[in-house]
């Protein structure tokens, strides 16, 4: 079979890219080996809501057209988003088709599927930035009684034993995750390492309104300082919940949740826990109020004070003065362990050399160094925005033109176009993490 | 005024060789493997001397300038000659001199001048746990508190900031908060 782009996946991403290749007449075709927006159907847990308002999930020839813009939508609601998107914009998608391989030939790449084999000119990837969940490495396995569960196979806290739960992570997952389990009855401990806090309404607006209309979110990957720490900066400390609540460590001690340090290893059965949690909350509070800080001077300069609540500050992160080091895990009655400590891409089947030491595709912002190939999705690819359903828009844009040039031979025309307009103060705000 | 990137800093750290440095060993990480090595012999009664001088890293054997001794004991009410620093406060030594190091780097690369920076750490520690006394107290610490002094041209956050970012990239930081496995062995 013969095309001339092949999209793998049928993700927002991989939907957004084949719109704008239909507008350009490339022909093309989307493989996907389950269904459209298979990641939100297969791997998210039951009570997930986005947590980006309706209105900030603009693609390209597509958006929210309810009249609740800043509400959350369900899991149903999403699938039926991105679904209903596939119709819209008619994707030529194959479904129920895996990529197995991907590599080079004289004119493009042979795509290889379950289905048969593709030879296309141009490959864009877009598989999605969470396939694999990272474990972390512990050097010891955890007792036998203890059931272990990534978010991915998480779906509600009934599936759970009752008796404890350790959550490790506290970012958007973990917190999410340990807020329904405590709610639940079942007594959370939460290992806390890295997390960025965030007030989920500020001044009134919510906080995704902040970091779009200042242009936080549209940071291009070749403004940051530091773009290797912009790429792997852990997810907001954020959550959909309808009544628009904070969640933070602060709402999780006062449902009951235990706060530990980094889970640092395991001995003898025991979790031995970072003394460090001090100093990953310091700089976590210190983060939000810096962005605020920088928020703050943005609305002031945009003449927006007077339509805006006045600033505030949330309480700094309680924790305990010497939090617990270690814990014998069956002994204090913890039956289950979940890990909710990040996801990496899967690119095993790819068979192009454009992978790091890491198993990373090496791309400048989504152009890899093997001509015709592209990749979508990930974190800050081109833009702050590029992982979430808002950014896919832009990338599919600028990357679609490159794809276009390429096929007609001509020189690279997307990669550099002019830095979005932001502050000084809130660049450094960012860049100080 | 001057803008935070045209105004000149001078903390005494080349942050060009620490970016390039990480630049260099993207591409070759082999060369960011190091060892550290010391020393130790004992000298008389719990009096024992360090020295440290050769090292290992960027793919070859490497050197300080000079060798640098270190001398530990322990104090008289523990029935020593105090010839030295207890270990363990070698151990906050080294926490304060890295966290300090930490502080500096970090000011520079921020282009925050620093006046004066000092810091004085406090260790807790039930010597029941050493003296085998009650099994249920740890040998080592109970908490350490490390508090900083920092005049610099810049913010109480910022400052904070700054502090806590060299806590962060800090390596005895890390040494000290979580666990490291330890093999000894005995040559004859
Ligand atoms: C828990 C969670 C919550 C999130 N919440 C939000 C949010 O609130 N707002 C927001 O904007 N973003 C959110 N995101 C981030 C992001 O929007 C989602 O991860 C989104 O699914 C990414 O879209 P994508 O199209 O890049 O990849 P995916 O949606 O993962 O799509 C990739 C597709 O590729 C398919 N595929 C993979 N490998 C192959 C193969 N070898 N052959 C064929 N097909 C293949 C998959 O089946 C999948 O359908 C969240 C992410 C997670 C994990």
């Amino acid at each position: 079979m013969r095309t001339t782009a092949v999209i793998i996946g049928a993700g927002h991403a991989g939907l957004a890219m084949s719109r704008c290749l239909t507008e350009r007449s490339i022909d093309h075709v989307v493989l996907e080996r389950g269904e459209v927006a298979n990641s939100w159907k297969t791997e998210r847990w039951d009570s997930l809501r986005l947590l980006t308002p309706n209105w900030q999930s603009r693609l390209p020839g597509y958006g929210y057209e309810g009249d609740d813009p800043d509400g959350y939508r369900t899991m149903p609601e999403t699938i039926a988003f991105i679904e209903r998107y596939a119709d819209v914009i008619s994707a030529p998608i194959r479904k129920h088709t895996a990529v197995t391989s991907v590599s080079r030939t004289e004119k493009g790449y042979a795509v290889v599927t379950d289905q048969g084999t593709w030879q296309s000119r141009a490959v864009v990837l877009a598989t999605g930035a969470c396939n694999i969940p990272v474990v972390p490495d512990l050097g010891e396995t955890l007792p036998a009684a203890i059931a272990t569960l990534t978010t991915p196979q998480y779906r509600n806290p009934d599936q759970l034993e009752s008796g404890g739960v350790l959550v490790v992570g506290a970012s958007a997952t973990g917190v999410q995750i340990a807020d329904e389990i405590q709610r639940s009855g079942r007594p959370v401990t939460l290992a806390v390492g890295e997390h960025i806090r965030m007030p989920r309404v500020y001044r009134g607006r919510d906080i995704e309104w902040w970091m779009d209309a200042a242009g936080v979110l549209d940071q291009r990957y070749d403004e940051v300082e530091d773009l290797r720490r912009a790429r792997a900066v852990p997810s907001l400390q954020l959550a959909g919940h309808p009544d628009r609540r904070t969640l933070d460590l602060n709402s999780l001690t006062e449902l009951g949740v235990k706060l530990v340090g980094r889970l640092a290893g395991v001995r003898d059965g025991k979790a031995l826990f970072s003394g460090s949690l001090k100093n990953k909350v310091a700089l976590s509070d210190l983060k939000m109020i810096r962005l605020l800080n920088a928020l703050d001077e943005w609305a002031t300069d945009a003449g927006l004070d007077g339509e805006l609540a006045p600033p505030h500050r949330l309480e700094p992160t309680r924790i305990d003065e010497s939090p617990p080091l270690g814990m014998d895990l069956v002994g204090s009655g913890i039956r289950t362990v979940i890990w909710a400590t990040g996801f990496v891409p899967d690119f095993s089947w790819l068979s192009v050399p454009v992978l790091d030491r890491k198993g990373r595709v090496r791309h400048d912002g989504g152009i890899t160094d093997s001509p015709g190939l592209y990749l979508m999705g990930m974190q800050f690819l081109r833009r702050r925005k590029s992982a979430l359903i808002d950014g896919a828009g832009d990338d599919a844009r600028d990357l679609s033109a490159h794809l276009a040039s390429y096929l007609h031979g001509k020189e690279d025309v997307a990669r550099r176009a002019e830095p979005a307009p932001m502050r000084a103060a809130l660049r450094q705000a960012i860049a100080n993490t | 005024m001057p803008t935070a990137k045209e105004k000149e800093v001078k903390n005494g750290v080349n942050v060009e060789a620490l970016l390039g440095a990480r630049e260099a060993l993207e591409k070759a990480p082999q060369a960011a493997k190091f060892t550290w090595r010391a020393t130790n012999k004992w000298v008389n009664g719990t009096h024992s001397q360090t020295a440290v001088k050769e090292f290992f890293g960027l793919g070859e054997g490497q050197s300080h300038r000079q060798e640098f001794t270190f001398e530990a004991d322990h104090p008289e009410i523990f029935a020593s000659e105090d010839h030295g620093a207890t270990p363990v406060e070698l151990v906050l030594a080294g926490l304060a001199s890295c966290l300090t190091a930490g502080v500096a780097a970090v000011a520079q690369m921020r282009k925050i001048q620093l006046r004066s920076v000092s810091a004085t750490l406090e260790g807790g520690m039930d010597i029941q746990g050493i003296l085998g006394m009650d099994e249920d107290v740890r040998n080592g610490f109970d908490g350490i508190k490390v508090s900083y002094k920092i005049d610099a041209d810049a913010t109480k956050d910022e400052i904070e900031a700054l502090v806590a970012q060299s806590q962060k990239r800090s390596a005895v930081f890390d040494i000290v908060t979580n666990p490291t496995n330890v093999t000894v062995e005995v040559n004859k």
